[in-house]
């Protein structure tokens, strides 16, 4: 299939504003005609649902949650993008596009991300009109600070918990739709199905989690926002719960998945501590504006700091190697994400690690304390040195924080055009579930900032000319399409309980983690993601063998639905490694390490792979067929990104 | 170390349920109290034995998925949520008992999970600024003194989470709705629309059956996010002052 990016003609900074002007428009009488569901309720689709609702249509929104509110939207914590340029230090929305880009190494469309920068100033009006607490400067206008990768000051901020913050006035707006009745909630309701009738989306079919009823519901059109798939590694910094199989099962119904490989490991979390971790914390990336990274020079004191016969303050500043700093001596500490987390790799790889299992670095305050004062770093990052002190023990106030990369953030997902509408008519994807904005890499701040430009202020300008377009029919959910669809998740929920092996699913899950870890991580080469292919086959005939999901469909059955992830997680996981395999190039988050400068920095080849690889289902057991849409770049030079 | 747990088991919401007590051993105190539950659950799936039903989402404090009564306390003996307890808390030999929350206004579903829809419904009665997208001013055109913001981000900190109706004796809900009140009352923004707020969702809060405020501050006192009880006074105060006007907002 030739892929259609729909991007508008005319000069970039033109190119919505033309667009918006040439899409068709459903006449306000006519919004009511039509059903919108949304799955997933993070700011992407709350953000969605409540400006949809607000506009006349009909919106059933659709979460795993037992509320709208949790969606994990709400752990983001470092801040927000806006191009303002408040603080008159040189931004504009031609800036914020170009830093997006150069982030992305080059991956992303021009098209997309120059928009995205543009509506960043109107998402931050809309918070503040909804009562987001952004902080404050004391003449009462907003604060901002500079964030990963960034030489301006154009990060909005709420403390720590900016995520929450902005999700919560999502959910207010979200709220206030369901009490106009605009809105239909289905909470602790998971999408198991995407059902489409004469090539359009026009429904899904739902497990209700309580009561494991499966159902179906009809609609004009049908909105993915359902996050990213970093759970594929077990361990991330995702919620628990959040999954691909929303996405996943769009994909075996038509819809292309791009860039599967492109994943983003953050490199400051709390380092891993047992075989029993669960899941992985995140730390603010906003922490290295005044933390400082370093390990020992030597591997001698690193042995002696793991034995724990040092402490970090014995270790003087000429011991120390502030490694960011003396690499990259204009960004120092603010390097993009990838490159922090492949230095943090290096060193421990080199031997100097800092912890019992030699994988964390040192993030350290003390000299921000010296300088500012203890209460000045409490009030910036006081509700994050209470975590870290939670969860590990040690007061960073007195001795430095541990950190270490962990997976994060998935740049890949379902291919979409301009419009953010998937290669199946009728079917979106906004927020992270999509692959669109960031390339393959993202920079910090910038995922609040596209799940909000999506549903804010792109879908209800273009679902419009669709539906204008599509005039609507009534299908009913007893249309032969729905039922078939229901009968194969039922056979699906039955296969997984009968098959009464010997292993949980936490099991194989764990399993998958690893081999995606070990081999389709912060550095990958052909001959690890040859071996974690089949690895990969091997595991996935051995969970449909030898799985055990216990109790009925009928009930609350946590057990059941995580199976359902995990049978995803081993389809995507395979894709990824094969995207991987593939991409014979490094860039962004995917590092190969037979593509390499000789500063150990990410070789790009723009010749060959200046291209979103769109992968297309093709049946169980099938390779998968790879599309290619080109990236044109008009607007900036491809360069060797560089944060010497 | 070698814990005894207590859990509540209920089959379903008609279930009339019971304590079921479980044995561990080899926790680590580094672990976080879902993981030492995650432990139990991996066992009891072996066993062929269905898993304890507990919600929980992010495991960083902020989802507000994670409930638990634990040794009569909400979240457990630190003022956090149950996702960031960690097994230091405990010694060797403890015996733990875990129970849902309990109050009328959120049912049980299964085991220790609750159904928290109330606190929807009183946020959908009234709890935002009525702004549709688009059309609003310039962010900086509502200067907002910091002293306010700080206090009106000090209210909106809450994640929902129903521990304060779970401490509170009579399962009032008065923390949580004041802190959404208190939150949009402060704020510009929100003050436009700041009594009637009020009124809408104190009868919400009623209709749902949860019990009333006798000011005995266990709500604040169990709070993970520490929402102060001021925000209770807030609330009472714009409610009051909605009640006596003869205007309406």
């Amino acid at each position: 299939m030739k892929l259609d990016s729909k991007i508008p003609n005319g000069p970039l900074a033109e190119k919505w504003t033309n667009h918006k002007f040439n899409v068709k428009l459903v006449n306000p009488a006519n919004k009511r005609k039509y059903n919108i569901i949304v799955v997933g309720t993070g700011l992407a689709g709350a953000s969605a649902a409540a400006s949809l609702a607000e506009l006349g249509y009909n919106v059933q929104a659709f979460c795993f949650q037992d509320s709208p509110r949790r969606a994990h939207s709400i752990a983001a914590q470092g801040g927000i993008n806006a191009a303002k340029n408040y603080q008159n230090d040189g931004d504009s929305v031609f800036r914020l596009f170009y830093d997006t880009i150069k982030g992305g190494d080059y991956r992303s469309r021009e098209a997309n991300v120059y928009r995205l920068a543009q509506v960043s100033v109107n998402i931050i009006d809309q918070c503040v009109a909804q009562g987001v607490p952004f902080a404050r400067e004391y003449g009462g206008l907003l604060a901002n600070r500079s964030f990963g990768g960034a030489q301006v000051s154009r990060t909005f901020y709420a403390r720590g918990q900016t995520g929450q913050q902005l999700l919560l006035g999502a959910y207010s707006a979200l709220s206030r739709q369901v009490a106009n009745g605009k809105v239909k909630l289905y909470p602790r309701t998971e999408m198991m199905d995407v059902v489409t009738i004469d090539g359009k989306a026009k429904g899904i079919v739902t497990r209700n989690l309580i009561t494991g009823a499966v159902e179906s519901h009809s609609g004009d059109a049908v909105l993915l926002c359902t996050g990213g798939y970093g759970n594929v590694f077990f361990l991330s910094t995702n919620a628990m719960g959040s999954n691909v199989t929303a996405a996943w099962r769009a994909h075996k119904k038509g819809a292309y998945f791009s860039n599967p490989c492109y994943t983003q490991i953050h490199p400051t979390c709390i380092p891993v501590s047992g075989d029993h971790q669960s899941k992985l914390t995140l730390m603010s990336e906003s922490l290295r504006n005044d933390g400082r990274v370093w390990v020992p020079k030597t591997v001698e004191m690193a042995e002696k700091l793991r034995k724990k016969e040092i402490a970090p303050k014995d270790i003087k500043d000429e011991d120390r190697d502030y490694y960011l700093e003396t690499k990259y001596p204009s960004f120092g500490n603010l390097v993009p994400r990838d490159v922090a987390s492949r230095n943090a790799k290096y060193v421990c790889d080199d031997g100097r690690g800092v912890n019992e299992t030699g994988e964390a670095v040192f993030l350290d305050f003390r000299d921000a304390i010296l300088r500012d004062g203890e209460d000045a770093v409490r009030g910036k990052y006081g509700n994050l040195f209470d975590m870290y002190e939670k969860i590990t023990g040690e007061n960073p106030y007195k001795t430095p924080m541990k950190i270490y990369p962990a997976v994060h953030y998935t740049m890949g997902g379902l291919w979409v055009d301009y419009n953010l509408m998937t290669n199946v008519s009728g079917l979106y994807a906004l927020g992270e579930a999509n692959f669109s904005d960031h390339g393959a890499n993202r920079l910090g701040a910038s995922a609040l900032m596209q799940g909000l430009a999506d549903g804010y202020f792109v879908i209800p300008y273009t679902i419009g000319d669709y539906l204008a377009k599509h005039p609507n029919e009534k299908i009913s959910v007893d249309h032969p399409e729905f039922k078939k669809c229901e009968e194969e998740v039922k056979a699906k929920i039955q296969n997984l309980l009968s098959i009464n092996g010997s292993k949980t699913v936490d099991h194989f899950h764990k399993k998958l983690g690893k081999i995606m870890w070990n081999y389709c991580g912060m550095a990958r080469n052909a001959a690890g993601l040859t071996k974690a292919k089949e690895m990969i086959k091997e595991l996935k005939k051995e969970f449909w063998a030898d799985v055990k999901v216990l109790g009925t469909g009928e009930e609350l059955n946590l057990s059941l639905e995580k199976a359902h992830r995990v049978a995803d997680f081993l389809e995507l996981g395979e894709l990824m490694v094969v995207d991987a395999l593939h991409r014979e190039e490094s860039c962004g988050g995917h590092f190969r390490e037979e593509h390499q400068t000789p500063e150990g920095e990410a070789l790009r080849d723009d010749e060959k792979f200046a291209y979103v690889a769109a992968w297309e289902y093709a049946g169980d057991g099938k390779e998968e067929i790879l599309n290619k849409e080109d990236l044109v770049f008009e607007n900036v030079k491809l360069t060797q990104r560089s944060y010497k | 170390m070698n814990l005894t747990l207590k859990v509540w088991r209920q089959q379903n919401p008609s279930d009339k349920g019971g304590f079921k007590e479980y044995k561990l051993s080899g926790i680590s105190a580094d672990m976080s109290f879902l993981e030492m539950l995650d432990v139990l659950n991996e066992d009891l799936s072996e066993k062929g034995e269905d898993p304890v039903h507990f919600d929980h989402d992010c495991r960083e404090g902020i989802c507000g998925m994670c409930s638990l009564y634990i040794n009569g306390q909400p979240h457990g003996p630190t003022q956090t949520t149950t996702c960031q307890l960690h097994m230091r808390s405990f010694k060797d030999g403890d015996t733990i008992t875990i129970e849902p929350w309990r109050a009328n206004a959120f049912p049980i579903v299964k085991d220790l999970v609750v159904d928290r829809g109330s606190f929807d419904r009183i946020i959908q009665s009234g709890g935002y600024v009525s702004v549709n997208t688009g059309g609003v001013p310039d962010a900086n055109e509502i200067p907002i003194p910091k002293i306010i913001a700080d206090e009106a981000f000090d209210s909106a900190t809450c994640i929902g989470c129903g521990a304060c109706v779970a401490a509170c004796k009579n399962a009032s809900a008065m923390l949580f709705v004041s802190a959404k009140v208190s939150q949009l009352a402060l704020l510009p923004q929100g003050k436009v629309e700041k009594r009637e707020r009020a009124e809408k969702m104190v009868a919400q809060m009623d209709e749902e059956g949860f019990g009333a405020c006798t000011n005995t501050g266990a709500c604040s006192a169990e709070c993970p996010k520490e929402i102060d009880l001021s925000n209770i006074a807030r609330m009472n105060r714009e409610y009051f002052a909605a009640s006596l006007s003869t205007e309406k907002s």
